[in-house]
C-alpha cells in the first residue's frame, strides 16, 4: 500500500504532485482535514509561495498542529520547495515569521550575486546537479538508484538553513552559494526542488519516499 | 551554477501542433502531446504549449492538450496564448501547467502581472514578449504573432513588467521567428541586462551554433526551440553536445 496524504493549504499546484506520485504507484489523497492529516500513514506537504502565506494557509485550516503531530509519530514526511521551507523554525520573507519549527533553522533570501559579487538571476531558476555535503554518495532512502550529481528542478528565491549542518543532507551551487537541496532527519525529509518536475530523477526520489 | 535550459516550444492550433514561419504561415506538424512526450524522453528541459489562435477566437484552448501531457510529461510547463484574466491563468495551471505566458494582455492591462504573480507566484508570471526592431535600432514591443504595434520600447517594457511582479521573460524576434539564421543577439543581451529575471530567447535557432551564441553573447539563461526541433532538424542531443563542447552549462541527461 502506497497511501499517501498530500496537504492542501490552499497553495500550489497540488495535482502536478498528486499525478506524480500516481505515475510511480502511488495512491494520493489531497486534503485540508487535520483528522486525515495526523493519521496519516505518509505525508506530503507541497507548496509555492511566500512563507507567511504558507504559514497562514496551514493555519486558517487548523493543520499546523496536524503537522507537527504527524511529524512527531515518526511516519514518512517529505516537504517540497515552500514545504521543506515552513519545515523550519522561522522565515525571512517579508519580515519574520514563525514556521512550523520541525527542525532548527530559518528561511532567508538566496544571495542576490555570486560569491565573485556578480548579480545573478533571482530566482533560482532551472537544472541544478546536488551532490552530498561531504562529496561522497547521496544519502538513501531518499536517494538510492540515484548517481552522484543528479541534477534537479529549482524554482525559488528563498532557501533554508539548518542551525545544524548535518540536517542538510543535500546542497546544490548558485554561483558559489551552497544552497540546501534536501534536508532529513529520522522520517523527515524536505527537498528545495521540485521531484514532480525533475523527469525521471525526481520521479526516482518520490518512488523512494512512498517506500519508506 | 544552474544549467542553460533547453525549451521545446510548441504552437498548437487546435489539436494541431503547428509550425509558422515569421509569425505568417502555419503548417501541420502533428499532435502535441505525442510530440511533447517525445521531446521529454528526448531530454527537453521545459515545455512551453503557446495557443496560435487563442487571440482569433478570444480564449485559451489548451485545457485538455496541457491535462493529458502533464499526466506522462514531469518537467515544467509554460501555457501562453489568450491569458486574459488570473481567472484562465488559473484554469490552466489547475490543468497542470506551472507557468503561464502572458502577452497582449499584459500590454492592455499591465496590473494583471501584479495579480498573477500576487495569486501565483511571481514564478507563474512569464512575461512574454515579441519584439520587432524599429529604423531607430530600439526595439518596439508587438502583439498577435507580431502583426500589433504596441508603441511600448521592449526595454522599457521588461523593466516594469519585472517591477510588477514577472519572473521570467519569453523573448521572441519578430524579424528571426521561423528563420533559422540565429536569434536577434543583441535584442537578447539588451533585454538580459535590462532585468535581473531569467531570459528565454525565442526565435531564429537553427543550428546548435546559433544556441551557443544566443548564450555566450545574447546572455539568455534559456534558449527555446521549436522550428528545428519540429522539422526533425536538430535534437536536444545535438544541442547539449554543442553547449558542453562550447563550455556551457547543461544538464547531464
Amino acid at each position: 500500500m502506497r497511501d499517501v496524504v498530500v496537504v492542501d493549504y490552499g497553495l500550489g499546484n497540488l495535482l502536478s504532485v498528486a499525478r506524480a506520485l500516481v505515475h510511480v504507484g502511488g495512491t494520493p489523497r489531497i486534503t485540508e482535514d487535520a483528522e486525515a492529516v495526523a493519521t496519516a500513514d505518509r505525508l506530503l506537504l507541497p507548496g509555492v509561495g511566500t512563507f507567511a502565506d504558507g504559514m497562514n494557509g496551514l493555519r486558517a485550516r487548523g493543520l499546523t498542529e496536524a503537522v507537527r503531530a504527524f511529524a512527531a509519530t515518526g511516519r514518512p514526511l517529505l516537504g517540497i520547495c515552500l514545504g521543506m521551507q515552513m519545515f523550519m523554525e522561522k522565515g525571512k520573507e517579508f519580515g519574520q515569521h514563525e514556521g512550523l519549527g520541525l527542525l532548527a533553522g530559518t528561511v532567508v533570501a538566496v544571495p542576490p550575486t555570486g560569491t565573485d559579487g556578480r548579480r545573478h538571476r533571482i530566482p533560482h531558476i532551472g537544472w541544478n546537479e546536488i551532490s552530498a555535503p561531504d562529496g561522497g554518495p547521496l544519502p538513501g532512502p531518499l536517494f538510492t538508484g540515484l548517481g552522484a550529481r543528479p541534477a534537479l528542478y529549482f524554482v525559488h528565491s528563498f532557501m533554508a538553513v539548518t542551525d545544524d549542518p548535518e540536517r542538510t543532507i543535500a546542497t546544490c551551487d548558485y554561483h558559489g552559494w551552497p544552497i540546501a537541496a534536501a534536508v532529513g532527519c529520522g522520517n523527515l525529509y524536505g527537498c528545495q526542488f521540485h521531484p514532480e518536475k525533475s523527469g525521471p530523477a525526481g520521479l526516482r526520489i518520490l518512488e523512494n519516499f512512498l517506500a519508506l | 551554477m544552474s544549467s542553460v535550459r533547453l525549451i521545446a516550444r510548441l504552437d498548437v492550433k487546435g489539436a494541431n501542433l503547428i509550425k509558422g514561419v515569421q509569425m505568417e504561415g502555419l503548417r501541420v506538424v502533428g499532435d502535441p502531446h505525442e510530440r511533447a512526450l517525445r521531446y521529454y524522453q528526448a531530454g527537453a528541459d521545459e515545455l512551453i504549449y503557446m495557443d496560435a489562435v487563442a487571440s482569433l477566437y478570444g480564449r485559451n484552448s489548451l485545457v485538455e492538450v496541457v491535462s493529458r501531457t502533464a499526466a506522462d510529461v514531469f518537467i515544467p510547463i509554460t501555457v501562453g496564448g489568450g491569458v486574459r484574466s488570473p481567472t484562465d491563468a488559473h484554469r490552466l495551471l489547475r490543468s497542470g501547467a506551472d507557468k503561464v505566458a502572458v502577452n497582449t494582455a499584459a500590454v492592455r492591462r499591465p496590473d494583471l502581472i501584479a495579480e498573477i504573480a500576487r495569486q501565483f507566484g511571481s514564478q507563474a508570471m512569464v512575461l512574454s514578449v515579441e519584439a520587432k526592431q524599429g529604423r531607430d535600432g530600439r526595439w518596439e514591443a508587438y502583439t498577435d504573432c507580431g502583426r500589433e504595434r504596441t508603441g511600448l520600447d521592449v526595454l522599457d517594457w521588461v523593466r516594469r513588467a519585472q517591477d510588477l511582479g514577472a519572473g521570467e521573460i519569453l523573448l521572441t524576434s519578430v524579424d528571426r521567428e521561423g528563420t533559422r539564421k540565429g536569434f536577434d543577439v543583441a535584442l537578447v543581451r539588451a533585454v538580459a541586462s535590462a532585468v535581473s529575471i531569467p531570459v528565454i530567447a525565442s526565435g531564429g535557432l537553427g543550428t546548435a551554433a546559433h544556441m551557443v551564441d544566443v548564450v555566450r553573447e545574447g546572455l539568455a539563461d534559456a534558449v527555446a526551440v521549436a522550428d528545428a526541433l519540429h522539422f526533425d532538424r536538430l535534437g536536444f542531443a545535438d544541442l547539449r553536445a554543442a553547449s558542453r563542447a562550447a563550455g556551457i552549462p547543461v544538464r547531464m541527461v
